[in-house]
């Protein structure tokens, strides 16, 4: 038999028929469900007299209106309320494996909690109507974001119609430094290929500094395949991935354990497998990355400088450089550590999982906030994330500093809540994506890890986190 | 859904790369639970001059001048030109619901991003791909010619200029019957319930633990 791709075998296993065209019909196991991109599917199915093909495929949170304090005030905004209200109806009405509300402990960011509790293994197909599905892809799942209508197709149907991708590896060998995290890979990656490079692919992340990563890492770094273009990222399963499983609870447990462990160790590229296409890293050459622009590839290292748009040959890119300068406030040539931050944001799920925290914690322990940052906040991704940190004195940590430690939710990432930056307002955040407007209007996001958030908060810039702390 | 009938429309041209789903329709509009309405909030940032909130009255809120689409010559406009990667960003169905609902039939591009292009055919909101030198040329003559109109014709896979010069694009051969006939794509793919439930039962077979 030839070499296969991981992606192949993911593939493959869940083709259930194929169009001539080589349009496939492809089985989903795992639905992650959340309020916003499901009510419209619900009604779809309603209008048209269909319930959910498998209940039991079916996970749910409320996650991205949720407020992050006050829980006992309830969810204020009418219209969020509503949105989170139509959720709990429609589970109430067709059912899920699982539904963790609003309020209930173990709620959270939808690709936090997901892993947290064993409902995403590897070998899996998991969507959710959410781009950064492709977290998921750290298990040796095929994950990956779909619109309303194709959750509505995979609650109707359990499958979808698609087609192949093709296959990028991206290999990052040798060892990361010190101070240097997944969430610093995965920026370099999107610098080097930019934000379409992975646009028709799906991503299989290799090499030796992947596999030294954490179960928490690979998830940060198949969360951002998605800002390199790549509907789905993926890592294979290894012993990190069957440790991280062990005990959680929707994993097998007793006899499935065993069997579904010779299983999970068959999902990896065989030697010898084709790429379409292969992207090298050197773990030693990554540096700490901030972004200073409006799109995830206008990245830098921390000891770089803002662009000068006037050397760009190019005229399109100069002009979107040029757009993105104006916007984010920012002179050319600016050396990146002069950037002054007013707020930071240290979540979403990218970076809301308890070694992001430790991280973020281990810079802050005993340190102030810079007394010109206006608000720095830490928003775990889940309740039981919330609950590990509390138990090893991290939100003491942060509180100390001048941090807020909130509740869990999807919070200051897209501000579909009240945390939200004001008009100019810039901040050193976690999350993923620095779009014009993305964190609230006129907000300016840098995008940085945990550890290089922490830093800019108690420094009042950007600095290299390495050299300071 | 509709049909995708051929299409002679109004093109207005949008010069900018990475436009993502927060631009095309920001997050603050994601909370309706519907399907429709979100024609006045497309590209909301960008059009108006003050911050817009659901439920707000557009029809009197200041318009950002310099926008391209509040420009008198492209109002009507049914064909988006615009840059690569279009539509970067999130899952939201919101996005082509937005594009649709202000009127956009076809969007026009050297590429789209995945989630986005998808999105569209499920909706009939068709994404062309052309080559960036092509989309180069179209976007000077709509900027030099007022009233400029491009054809798209998705049953023969090209789109033809005012001049007749045609440009031929590639489209899956089973998205296009989709769209071309309007099919409710479930239908269809329930018209298969007995291979997904032969599938489904090795499938469980092999990996029990996935079930139940
Ligand atoms: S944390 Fe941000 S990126 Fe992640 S699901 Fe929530 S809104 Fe989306």
């Amino acid at each position: 038999m030839s070499a296969l791709t991981l992606y192949d075998k993911l593939w493959s296993s869940h083709v259930v028929r194929e169009e001539a065209d080589g349009t496939a019909l492809v089985y989903i196991d795992r639905h992650l469900v959340h309020e916003v991109t499901s009510p419209q599917a619900y009604e779809g199915l309603k209008l048209a007299g269909r319930k959910p093909w498998r209940i039991d495929s079916i996970v749910a949170t409320a996650d991205h209106n949720t407020p992050t304090r006050d829980w006992d005030q309830g969810i204020r905004d009418p219209i969020s309320r509503t949105q989170v209200e139509t959720l709990d109806a429609n589970i109430r009405e067709f059912g899920a494996k699982a539904y963790f509300p609003f309020l209930d402990e173990r709620q959270g960011i939808v690709h936090v909690i997901g892993p947290e509790q064993g409902a995403t293994l590897p070998g899996m197909t998991v969507v959710c109507g959410d781009s950064h599905t492709s977290t998921h892809g750290a298990f040796a799942a095929l994950a990956f974001g779909i619109g309303t209508s194709e959750v509505e197709h995979v609650l109707a149907t359990q499958c979808l119609n698609m087609k192949k991708a093709r296959c990028m590896l991206v290999r990052v060998d040798g060892t990361l430094g010190r101070g240097v995290t997944a969430k610093d890979m995965a920026l370099a990656v999107i610098g080097r290929i930019g934000t379409a490079g992975g646009t028709g692919f799906a991503i299989e992340f290799g090499g030796s500094a992947v596999r030294d990563l954490s179960m928490e890492g690979r998830m940060t770094l198949c969360n951002m395949a998605i800002e390199a273009g790549a509907r789905a990222g993926m890592v294979a399963a290894d012993e990190t991935t069957i440790a991280y499983l062990r005990g959680r609870t929707f994993a097998p447990s007793d006899t499935g354990w065993a069997q579904a462990v010779a299983y999970w160790k068959t999902l990896h590229s065989d030697v010898g497998a084709g790429f379409d296409r292969t992207v090298e890293l050197q773990a030693e050459d990554i540096a700490p990355q901030v972004t200073w622009g409006t799109s995830p590839e206008m990245v830098d290292t921390i000891d770089g400088r803002v662009p000068d748009p006037a050397l760009i040959a190019d005229p399109l890119r100069r002009a979107s450089v040029e757009r993105a300068l104006e916007y984010m406030g920012l002179a050319a040539n600016t050396a990146i550590t002069d950037i002054r931050i007013d707020k930071v944001f240290i979540g979403s799920c990218t970076n809301s999982r308890i070694e992001d925290l430790r991280a973020a914690a281990l810079v802050v322990k005993g340190r102030k906030l810079a007394a010109s940052v206006k608000l720095a906040m830490v928003v775990p991704g889940s309740g039981p994330v919330k609950r590990a940190a509390e138990a090893e004195g991290l939100d003491q940590v942060f509180i100390a500093a001048g941090f807020e430690w909130r509740e869990p939710g999807c919070s200051m990432c897209l501000a579909m809540n009240d945390d939200r930056l004001e008009p100019g307002e810039r901040c050193a955040s976690t999350s993923n994506r620095n779009f014009e407007g993305r964190q609230g209007a006129g907000g300016r996001t840098h995008l940085v890890s945990p550890a290089m958030a922490a830093a800019a908060g108690i420094a009042g810039h950007f600095v290299d986190v390495r050299k300071a702390f | 859904m509709e049909k995708f009938v051929p299409l002679n429309g109004l093109v207005a041209p949008l010069d900018r790369a990475n436009v993502d789903t927060d631009a095309i329709i920001p997050k603050q509009f994601l909370k309706s639970i519907k399907r429709t309405g979100f024609g006045p909030n497309l590209f909301d940032a960008w059009r108006y001059l003050d911050h817009g909130e659901p439920g707000i009255d557009n029809s009197t809120r200041p318009l950002n001048r310099d926008f391209i689409l509040n420009s008198p010559r492209y109002q009507g406009a049914q064909i988006l030109l615009t840059r690569e990667n279009f539509g970067c960003g999130s899952s939201r169905e919101h996005a082509p619901w937005a594009l649709l609902d202000f009127g956009f039939r076809a969007v026009i591009a050297p590429s789209f991003a995945d989630i986005f292009f998808n999105n569209c055919y499920k909706n009939g909101l068709l994404p062309v791909v052309l080559p960036a030198q092509t989309v180069d040329a179209l976007f000077e003559a709509t900027i030099a010619t007022p009233g400029y109109r491009l054809t798209v014709d998705l049953a023969a896979q090209q789109v033809t200029t005012p001049q007749g010069v045609g440009h031929g694009f590639e489209v899956g051969a089973f998205r296009k019957h989709c769209l071309l006939e309007g099919l409710d794509e479930i239908s269809l793919t329930l018209a298969h319930a007995e291979a997904i439930r032969t599938f489904e039962q090795s499938h469980r077979a092999a990996q029990p633990w996935l079930f139940g």
